[in-house]
């Protein structure tokens, strides 16, 4: 695999605040990087530093090979950047500010031909395209940035909270272009989306006041929370309490919540000792009691519950 | 090169777009001819000459001129399109010159657009062109200097009011370095050489030949080393704000 981007005990103070303390990764070829933290956790100054626009008070970043003090321009060449916010010039139309980036980006014809019908059509801005900046809603504002920095099909991508204001479809069709693209690039997205982290991304690092906490696969991620395989069951109830001192006796469950808990529905998580799969014993044993369950599910774990245990407690899980 | 033009370009459009610029021609306009007729008693000096219309360049310019410089950094620190055009494939020089050269020929339209007054003079009398040409370069030049100052200090802060404030402050020290009020204000504490070369530095004195029609290659080595410094310190400010 051939590691595109490189950070390598990236830091940055402010004055007394670390706000990115001392961070390593690297980034490969066809892996989508999920940037993830609490506000003020240093995603956005990370990506400014990667992409050369501050400079680190500490470290070193390479791009393509490149170091990012010494060959800017080579690395600003090979890199698509949206910047938190999206901030164009407002007074420009999409139109004019597209084709101002492909003569600075000295794309040659053909290029800029695909380039630009590749952004408009996707990011579907024909309507839009000879409208002030200024005046277009968030949601296109943002389009038009995501646009500006994929229009040169550049190697890597550092794109700052990508579908933020986006509405449903536009993120689903931004998550489908990324998916599409992410074979032959490095992509690096920042977001506090967490489901958009399991659509898209290939690999997730968490960051809590400057430093990473977690670098995992998502999969792996959803593993080390409490949840996982866990099973929820939905029964009436009448029939709940039953249902419940049969589970509790099964050996391998440690706990059973109740989530929910009104006339006609009980629905309870079962969690298991050592997160093992207890999917058939439970079954097998609500069967043998005769019982009948409505809805039964077995949870891979949820993303926001590790997101919190690691950024408010002070507990860090292993990296991959 | 080709970056700096682009940029410049994309700049002096913008500034067409904009009421801005349109506004400021007009102040322009009306201050530079409003100067020349009623305090310059153009009319009544019954000479044919730009005289009385170039001596007020020097104070136009003083607040006209940092109210152009002014945005040029400021403005794109503020709105956080510094980020998108720094991030672009561009040398911080190629930003800084193409914006700075799109906002001095933005300055030399609108003083070209005083024309009317050239060919006025034209009318009633028999001028020497030559002078005029002269002055209008040396005005220009002038401009540009001034437009440097504005434009470093512009890349000093977010806000623009101070930009404004500090760029006129300074754009005065060069302004009146030669006049005895500054000189002796250097001279309470300065050594005598210091303060010599500080009224070498002075716009007045080296614009005042210029606008006679006195052709002196100093005057022009002068602001166009103005221009040059005070970009290459723009340059350095941009450069060492992107660790602050
Ligand atoms: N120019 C600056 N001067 C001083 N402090 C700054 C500056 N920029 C960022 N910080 C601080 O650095 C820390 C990290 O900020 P950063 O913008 O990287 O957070 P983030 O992870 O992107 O947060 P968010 O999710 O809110 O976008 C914050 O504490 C912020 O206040
Ligand atoms: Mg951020």
């Amino acid at each position: 695999m051939d590691k595109l981007l490189e950070i390598n005990g990236l830091t940055k103070r402010f004055g007394p605040i670390s706000a990115v303390d001392n961070i390593s990764f690297s980034v490969s070829r066809g892996e989508v990087l999920g940037f993830l933290g609490p506000n003020g956790a240093g995603k956005s100054t990370t990506m400014k530093m990667a992409t050369g626009y501050l400079s680190p008070t500490n470290g070193k970043v390479s791009v393509c090979g490149y170091d990012v003090l010494h060959s800017p321009l080579e690395i600003k060449r090979r890199l698509g950047y949206l910047p938190e916010g999206a901030p164009l010039y407002g007074d420009m139309t999409p139109n004019s500010l597209l084709n101002f980036v492909c003569d600075i980006r000295q794309l040659n014809k053909e290029k800029r031909k695909t380039g630009y019908e590749h952004v408009v059509e996707s990011l579907q801005l024909e309507r839009v395209l000879h409208q002030p900046i200024e005046t277009l809603s968030k949601g296109y504002k943002r389009r038009v940035g995501l646009a500006q920095a994929i229009i040169h099909d550049p190697e890597v991508l550092i794109l700052d909270e990508p579908t933020d204001g986006l509405d449903p479809n536009q993120k689903h069709e931004v998550r489908q272009l990324l998916d599409r693209m992410s074979h032959s690039k490095a992509i690096v997205i920042s977001t506090h989306i967490l489901e958009e982290v399991d659509a898209v991304c290939s690999r997730a690092i968490i960051i809590s006041q400057g430093k990473i906490v977690a670098d995992q696969k998502p999969s792996m991620l959803e593993r080390s929370s409490r949840f996982h395989n866990a099973v929820g069951i939905r029964i009436e109830a009448e029939n709940s309490e039953r249902c419940i001192s049969l589970i509790e006796s099964i050996p391998d469950v440690l706990t059973v919540e109740i989530v929910r808990n009104d006339d006609e529905l009980v629905e309870i998580i079962v969690f298991p000792s050592n997160k093992t799969d207890i999917l058939g014993s439970i079954s097998n044993s609500i069967d043998e009691g005769g019982l009948k369950v409505l809805e039964m599910y077995v949870e891979r774990g949820r993303l926001e519950e590790v997101f919190r245990e690691l950024t408010v407690g002070g507990f860090e899980v292993g990296n991959a | 090169m080709r970056n700096t033009w682009i940029i410049c370009s994309r700049e002096l459009t913008s500034y067409f777009i904009s009421p801005v610029a349109y506004v400021f021609i007009v102040i322009f306009l009306a201050l530079a001819g409003g100067l020349t007729f009623f305090f310059g008693k153009w009319l009544d000096r019954g000479q044919a000459d730009l005289q009385v219309f170039f001596i007020y360049h020097p104070y136009l310019y003083l607040f006209l001129i940092p109210a152009v410089g002014m945005r040029l950094w400021a403005e794109e620190r503020k709105s956080g399109s510094m980020e998108f055009l720094m991030t672009l494939p561009i040398s911080t020089s190629q930003a800084v010159i193409g914006k700075f050269l799109a906002a001095w020929i933005f300055v030399g339209i609108a003083l070209s657009l005083t024309f009317p007054i050239w060919l006025t003079v034209n009318f009633l009398g028999n001028p020497d062109n030559g002078v005029i040409v002269t002055a209008y370069v040396g005005s220009w030049l002038m401009a540009g200097g001034f437009l440097a100052l504005s434009s470093s200090v512009s890349a000093l802060t977010k806000n623009q009011v101070i930009a404004f404030v500090l760029a006129a402050v300074i754009c005065f020290i060069f302004l009146m370095s030669g006049v005895e009020l500054v000189q002796a204000f250097f001279r309470a504490w300065a050594p005598p050489r210091f303060v010599e070369a500080i009224a070498e530095l002075s716009f007045l004195t080296n614009f005042g030949d210029l606008s006679q029609g006195v052709i002196d290659v100093r005057d022009i080595l002068f602001f166009l080393s103005v221009i040059a410094g005070a970009l290459f310190v723009n340059i350095l400010i941009v450069e060492i704000k992107k660790s602050s």
